[in-house]
């Protein structure tokens, strides 16, 4: 006869997650199980902690691209100009993050171990769609804290091994997990990165100008943005920029990004455009 | 009522730790060497998906002979203990001296407290980035532990692969060297102990890759492929031409 608990493990062991691990054994570790105190619902906590501004992120045959600015604001003041927004989340993917910058960072970095450990434990890689899920869960429990101000709205986008493709997904506080075609775009400046990817865009973009285009959206967006920053030749700061193929996954050096901005900046200057 | 009888608890150790041993003995060998470019791991186990060799983190890695469904159990409770670990403090913190620590703490408990004990003998390999600042901690059924220098060899035949090793291992080998002699030396115990004591001139059947698992840590993996994970399995046509290679020359 079985016992028990013998048979129990089976269903316990259905879950390979690091954070649902670290939910019964280490709660107080979840970004999730951090609150803000005794607060009522309406406390709106936005102004106290740095806010992540604009990512963009488009697809090209054969993968995908995403960049981020280097800007973090608080209200009216420049927190940073040098934090990373986007990330490498594991061999084949990449998330980038925009809204409460803090809570992005601690939920990166436990997207990064949550897909490591399943691979550690499965010796295999998860699935694009189990890690957008994935992805979506840990958002979904980001929602209180949403409600009080401090949102965060990543960007998730990777090369999906089984059909070759990039694909690109989009959330939103609720765990909404929505795929997205093209290009999309996030955080403060994404309606102007939107409208510049718009015509920038089209189906046949190599890895080079794909680049080049999520950069000119990025100048777009910081053009009219005051919380997105634009390439900043002064102290030689770039925006970030990962591509995804099936290669995996791999950050654009400085120096190509200098040569991309150079390029938009001369081509700007010389057209003379006052608006 | 039954009478209990009395059992001094020498002949209750020894019972466990006979039969603990019985159960490794009859396991295929795995060999865990450090050398030049960083350590390798080779396992004789015709499984290509049920693996004796695991990454742990970074730097680290298991390798295991016995039962497999405690030892699986055990290297999933490692990747747990140094994830939560590697959250919690930085990446750096976690090493395998802790998690060695951690499974001889378990491994003993379960021999003195539980009714069978562990049925397995495992290693936890850290590549250090210099040769002298590789470990390789061994841990057996009754929860003791030794930091081994060179090379470790469990399972079943692993005196007769000691000895084989022996005369084939050196501090400078280079990983796919290492892996060669690791082979030959699992081979010669694979041919049993029927081969004559002339085993020198005896010529061994050729390797055959699907009868081999084999991984590495490599030493330097941010230069070689741009990763902080020094943990790679090696299979399919490249474990071939790496064995291949060494049948040539």
């Amino acid at each position: 006869m079985l016992p028990d608990d013998a048979a129990a493990a089976v269903p316990r062991a259905a879950s390979a997650s690091f954070a649902d691990y670290l939910g019964t054994h280490h709660p107080g570790l979840l970004p999730s199980n951090r609150t803000l105190g005794p607060g009522t619902a309406s406390t709106d906590a936005s102004h106290l902690a740095p806010h992540a501004t604009t990512i963009v992120s488009l697809t090209f045959p054969g993968g995908v691209l995403m960049a981020g600015d280097r800007r973090a604001t608080m209200g009216n003041v420049i927190a940073s100009r040098h934090i990373e927004k986007v990330f490498a989340a594991d061999r084949y993917s990449v998330l980038g993050i925009a809204g409460s910058a803090g809570i992005g960072l601690d939920l990166t970095r436990l997207f990064q171990v949550e897909l490591e450990h399943y691979e550690k434990i499965e010796a295999t890689l998860m699935s694009l769609d189990g890690k957008a899920n994935r992805l979506a869960a840990m958002v979904r429990q980001n929602l209180p804290m949403a409600m009080q101000g401090l949102a965060v709205v990543p960007l998730f986008a990777g090369f999906d091994t089984d059909r070759h493709v990039g694909r690109l997904f989009s959330f939103d506080v609720t765990g909404g997990r929505y795929e997205e075609q093209e290009h999309h775009s996030v955080g403060s400046g994404s309606v102007f990165a939107r409208g510049s990817l718009k015509k920038l865009w089209s189906p046949r973009l190599d890895e080079a100008s794909a680049v080049r285009v999520a950069v000119e959206a990025l100048y777009d967006a910081a053009d009219d943005d005051s919380a997105t920053g634009g390439p900043d030749a002064v102290r030689a700061l770039w925006p970030v920029v990962y591509v995804v193929d099936g290669a995996g996954t791999r950050r654009i050096p400085d120096r190509d990004l200098e040569t991309v901005a150079h390029t938009i900046i001369d081509a700007r200057s010389s057209a003379g455009r006052e608006a | 009522m039954t009478q209990q009888f009395y059992v001094s608890p020498e002949q209750l150790m020894k019972d466990r730790a006979d039969f603990a041993r019985k159960g490794i003995g009859r396991g295929r060998s795995v060999v865990v060497m450090s050398c030049r470019d960083g350590i390798a791991l080779v396992a004789e186990n015709p499984s290509p998906s049920l693996h004796k060799l695991g990454e742990i983190y970074d730097r680290i890695a298991f390798a295991a002979v016995g039962k497999y469904n405690e030892f699986e159990s055990l290297r999933q409770a490692g990747v747990r203990y140094a994830d939560v670990r590697g959250y919690s403090y930085a990446r750096e913190d976690v090493t395998a001296r802790g998690l060695a620590s951690v499974y001889a703490q378990s491994l003993g408990a379960v021999f003195t407290a539980e009714s069978k004990p562990f049925e397995v003998e495992l290693v936890v390999a850290e590549v250090g980035h210099s040769q002298d600042a590789d470990h390789l901690y061994r841990l057996t059924f009754d929860g003791s532990i030794a930091d081994e220098p060179g090379f470790v060899v469990m399972g079943g035949a692993a005196d007769s692969v000691v000895d084989a090793l022996r005369n084939s291992w050196s501090a400078d080998l280079s990983l796919p060297e290492a892996v060669r002699a690791a082979a030959q030396s699992l081979r010669r115990e694979g041919a049993g102990t029927a081969v004559p004591a002339d085993a020198e001139h005896h010529v061994p059947p050729a390797l055959d890759p699907s009868l081999i698992e084999v991984a590495f840590l490599e030493r330097d993996p941010d230069t070689l492929r741009g990763s902080r994970r020094a943990f790679r399995r090696i299979g399919g046509p490249e474990l071939e031409n790496l064995l291949q290679h060494g049948q040539d020359t």
